[in-house]
């Protein structure tokens, strides 16, 4: 008895959650750009990267307006020493393989050492579209899965 | 009495046993069914990649590419003169298209194979194309890049 009475004796606004400070969050998520936001934080998390950049690209693509479903990312990190690129864009793959799965449709990736990012310090530029997500179910699905 | 209840039940455990063997048989065929199908894709695919030098999955035709990132490949193929090789329309044959991403555990289309091996998408053979690896790695295959005629009339 005496236990659950001192469980429900939790202030209001802690049950409720909504005064629940920011700093629980880290400054990589915008509220409206979730995804982007998650793959901020999950590159950030699992390569400590020097030099980080997440471009969503969607508005280049045949998708609707807000959509993110089409990313650029730019990471530099020692943790590419020694592997080749291949290696390189699998570590990224795996890091972001649940956004992948469900709601990002393109994922571009440059994957530099810090070395090389100082000797080439540019943002490789995509191609332009040709349309092929127009009517692509599946581009539809992650679309719908990415606003759910 | 007793004894006919335990022979009852005696019956009903050996029933439910060979219930649930049938049942796990079942689900283990079906598994095994699975795994035959998964195999045997992934053995058609293995002969797909395998048949050709240069095999490209992409969205839409090398004529008639249907994304910018499947189009740079068709692009930077034409620049070192690779014009024929084996390309795969996924936007044709959706098994395809999970297939060949399940097969090369890579979640992207473009794709590209050379002599049978996985070598990345659009941005890895752009890196290649600039820091002069796929000219190295076509001449592997036998394949003379018709960037390297370019450099020799330029000198």
């Amino acid at each position: 008895m005496l236990p659950s009475v001192l469980l429900c004796a939790r202030p209001l606004s802690t049950i409720l959650g909504f005064t629940r400070p920011l700093a629980n969050f880290t400054t990589h998520m915008a509220p409206n750009r979730p995804v982007e936001g998650a793959i901020r934080t999950k590159l950030t998390q699992q390569l400590e990267p020097e030099h980080l950049e997440v471009h969503n690209e969607s508005h280049m693509h045949a998708v609707p307006p807000g959509s993110e479903s089409h990313f650029r990312v730019l990471v530099v990190s020692p943790r590419f020493e020694g592997l080749s690129l291949l290696q390189r864009h699998r570590l990224v793959n795996e890091t972001l393989a649940e956004e992948l799965r469900t709601c990002v449709h393109a994922l571009a990736i440059q994957a530099k050492t810090p070395q090389q990012w100082f000797s080439n310090p540019s943002l490789a530029k995509s191609p332009p579209c040709l349309g092929g997500s127009k009517g692509d179910h599946t581009v539809e699905e992650k679309l719908k899965a990415g606003s759910d | 009495m007793n004894y006919l209840m335990q022979s009852t039940v005696r019956c009903l455990r050996q029933r439910w046993s060979v219930y649930a063997l049938r049942e796990v048989d079942v689900q283990l065929a079906s598994l095994a069914f699975s795994a035959r199908l998964m195999c045997s894709a992934a053995k058609d695919l293995g002969d797909l990649v395998e048949k050709d030098k240069v095999v490209v999955f992409m969205k839409g035709t090398p004529a008639q590419p249907m994304c910018g990132f499947s189009n740079a490949v068709v692009q930077i193929l034409r620049m070192h003169g690779v014009n024929e090789y084996a390309a795969y329309n996924v936007l044709d044959d959706q098994d395809l298209r999970q297939g060949v991403k399940d097969y090369s555990n890579w979640p992207t289309i473009p794709q590209i194979f050379l002599n049978g091996e996985f070598v990345g998408g659009c941005d890895i053979l752009l890196q290649m194309h600039q820091n002069g690896d796929l000219v190295e790695e076509l001449q592997k295959l036998g394949i003379r890049s018709a960037l390297l005629d370019a450099e020799k009339e330029s000198k």
